[in-house]
């Protein structure tokens, strides 16, 4: 996994709520492997009119943003389907951090698993950011993931949380297979403790 | 001991608990379907294989052709490819493969019941949010991304933090035709698609009690949409009778002594939930989903919502948004909606109650000229025992159409799609912008009010037309 410890960079806003993972990447392009560059797929449908050309409204068609690498969304972003695609197609288009108010459980995990970050900010603080790099296209946002905050274009400095183990991770881009087979004499003995009972 | 069925199923599968929270949970069953081939690649490159393939079972859904049951004759060549390699890795490592044409083939969160691998107080987890459904027999169950799964298949663990506790009580007597379908719908809109957001649902009360088996699987399967980390009910005597004589259910005197440890599970009396929410069964009538989450539930004879009455600007500007998609006027009545297209099927409605509902629709009366209509069962073990029962014949005199089984329409990964513009009533679960195909436009209901709907043409409410009403 790539790590993650900082980043200053273009936030594109994505205000609506409950964006699902449908939206981000649609089904036909889930039989497509990781080595394929998702870029392409990320809001495939969405970003498209009806006749197939680019729809100029839509965020991520537009110059200003066309370079964004954090996303910044309304409540419930990502939910919907477990498709770790929609993480990949987010970071295969330059995506690191996603800012909303609350996330889909699945993608939140995901995203940590695959090097972008989730960031879950109070809902009027989310919305405050969005009005100020709405108003101003191309604004740009600080994210340390060692100090854990988020800075908005006004300067104004936000705090947010994150798991101390998955924060570990990501700042060393660790996947978690390495680290869990450390434990293997605790998987063995539990696994001896489990008992014939529970197998099946 | 005042714990919660969540609370003991998890301290059981504990292995380590680190000092930053984190907690290493074994997981008794793992099961995997043809859209897992990302893991077994990241297992490879690794140098990896699965640690317990025993403990494993897979079954091809998400690319199989709903009407040949041969892999050869699956067109596209990407969606073959997909259930070759299930196929192929399955074997590679000795796991159980339901295969496809084969007894026990089937939507991997209905083979996992129908099987008797989803038992009480056990956890279990696969690549897809669906898996909330197993939950309904009592298990800890939930969706888990593909890198995660790689980690399942190589460790038999996974690192979690312990969500929150949500009790959802739904008290009182269903109405007749009001199923598990329409409870979870009910429930969705009032908490909304982000209410569980967090948290594992155990669903409790006496019209939960009062629910099938099926009714219950249902209902456990959209606790993802919802928001819910999963879903739960305490298991019962309905749950034990659902069990009972299964292929992997325990027999004879280890049947014995799971009753005895499954009957321990429920929620202590005096259990306490992080959150509390209660419902009134007896007031909940049908539901039908008009807009684009699954929160956007109303009853049968609700009309179309009208953005003005929204509570803010951007609930308005949602509301009048997915009504363009939708192709909707606000104050149209529900039952003057004419559909195009009617799927019967999905992990939420293709078990053998669905299809009989359904069918006790169907049956005497004809699909109206203008809608194409499916059925999709849920596993040939539905399929076979629904032709055993005549309802195939059923269905195909009516003139829906009776299709092998898969994830098919719900989300369309094997190229069964609504074209752009057409409306489907359909038994799934997500009623996303282009979850059935860029453009279509997907209602959620029960299978009994999918099949009045493809008599009629429209939406009606199935009790209206079972009494010559409609």
């Amino acid at each position: 996994m790539e790590a993650f410890r900082t980043m200053d960079a273009v936030a594109v806003p994505l205000p609506r709520p409950n964006i699902d993972t449908d939206q981000i990447i649609p089904a036909r392009f889930l039989s497509r492997p990781r080595e394929v560059d998702h870029t392409e797929f990320l809001f495939h449908d969405a970003r498209r009119l009806p006749d197939g050309e680019q729809n100029p409204d839509f965020a991520l068609n537009r110059e200003a943003w066309r370079n964004a690498r954090i996303v910044v969304a309304g409540k419930n972003f990502a939910c919907g389907s477990s498709r770790e695609s929609a993480v990949w197609a987010l970071f295969d288009a330059g995506f690191r951090v996603a800012i909303a108010p609350s996330f889909g459980d699945i993608f939140r995990n995901n995203g940590m698993k695959n090097g972008l970050l989730p960031v879950m900010l109070p809902a009027d603080v989310v919305e405050n950011i969005l009005a100020q790099i709405e108003a101003d296209p191309g604004a740009r946002i600080q994210v340390d993931l060692p100090a854990q905050t988020v800075t908005a274009p006004d300067g104004s400095v936000h705090a947010f949380e994150v798991d101390p183990f998955a924060k570990h991770c990501l700042l060393e881009g660790l996947d978690e297979i390495g680290l869990t087979q450390s434990y293997e004499e605790e998987i063995a003995a539990f696994e001896r403790r489990f008992g014939r009972e529970n197998v099946r | 001991m005042s714990e919660t069925m969540f609370e003991k199923i998890w301290q059981k599968h504990r292995v380590l608990e680190r000092e930053d929270g984190q907690t290493l949970l074994y997981v008794d069953t793992h099961l995997l379907h043809d859209g897992g081939a990302t893991a077994f690649d990241f297992l490879r490159n690794r140098g990896l294989k699965p640690r317990a393939p025993e403990r494993i079972f897979a079954t091809p859904d998400h690319y199989v052709s709903t009407s040949s049951r041969k892999v050869e004759e699956i067109e596209d060549e990407r969606h073959r490819e997909m259930v070759e390699k299930l196929d192929r890795n399955t074997r590679e490592y000795g796991i159980k493969q339901f295969g496809l044409g084969t007894e026990g083939q089937g939507i991997v969160h209905v083979m996992g019941p129908e099987q008797g691998l989803s038992q009480p107080g056990i956890l279990l987890v696969c690549g897809d949010s669906h898996t909330s459904t197993h939950g309904a027999v009592g298990a800890l169950a939930f969706g888990i991304g593909s890198t995660e799964v790689a980690h399942v298949l190589a460790t038999q663990t996974l690192w979690q933090r312990k969500p929150k506790t949500m009790r959802i009580r739904v008290d009182g007597r269903l109405s007749d035709q009001v199923t598990g379908k329409d409870v979870i719908l009910a429930i969705i809109a009032k908490i909304g698609a982000a209410g569980g957001t967090g948290h594992v649902l155990e669903y409790t009360g006496s019209a939960i009690r009062g629910l099938s088996m099926e009714g219950r699987l249902t209902l456990c399967n959209m606790s993802i949409e919802g928001g819910g980390r999963a879903g739960m009910v305490a298991p019962d005597d309905t749950t034990f009778q659902y069990i009972a004589g299964r292929p992997y259910a325990p027999k004879g005197a280890a049947w014995d002594a799971a009753l005895e440890r499954w009957r321990a599970l429920p929620s202590a009396d005096d259990a306490v939930f992080d959150a509390e929410v209660s419902l009134d069964g007896s007031a909940i009538s049908p539901m039908v989903t008009w807009g684009n989450s699954p929160e956007d539930a109303l009853p049968i004879d609700g009309r179309i919502p009208d953005p003005s009455s929204a509570a803010d600007a951007e609930r308005r500007e949602q509301m009048a948004r997915m009504l363009v998609y939708m192709g909707l006027e606000a104050g149209t009545p529900l039952s003057e909606v004419a559909v195009d297209r009617v799927f019967i099927g999905s992990c939420t409605n293709s078990r053998i109650e669905d299809m009989r509902a359904a069918a006790a629709v169907a049956k005497g009366r004809k699909v109206a000229g203008s809608v194409r209509a499916w059925v999709v069962p849920g596993s040939e073990g539905v399929k076979r025992q629904a032709e055993a029962e005549g309802l195939h014949e059923v269905f195909r005199a009516a003139g829906f159409e009776w299709r092998e089984p898969g994830c098919s329409m719900c989300l369309g990964t094997n190229g069964d799609i609504a074209q752009p513009g057409e409306r489907v009533a359909s038994t799934s679960n997500r009623n996303f912008m282009g979850r059935q195909g860029p453009g279509a436009r997907t209602h959620l209901l029960s299978p009994a009010m999918a099949a009045a709907a493809a008599i009629t043409g429209r939406f009606t409410d199935v009790r209206r037309l079972l009494a010559g009403e409609a």
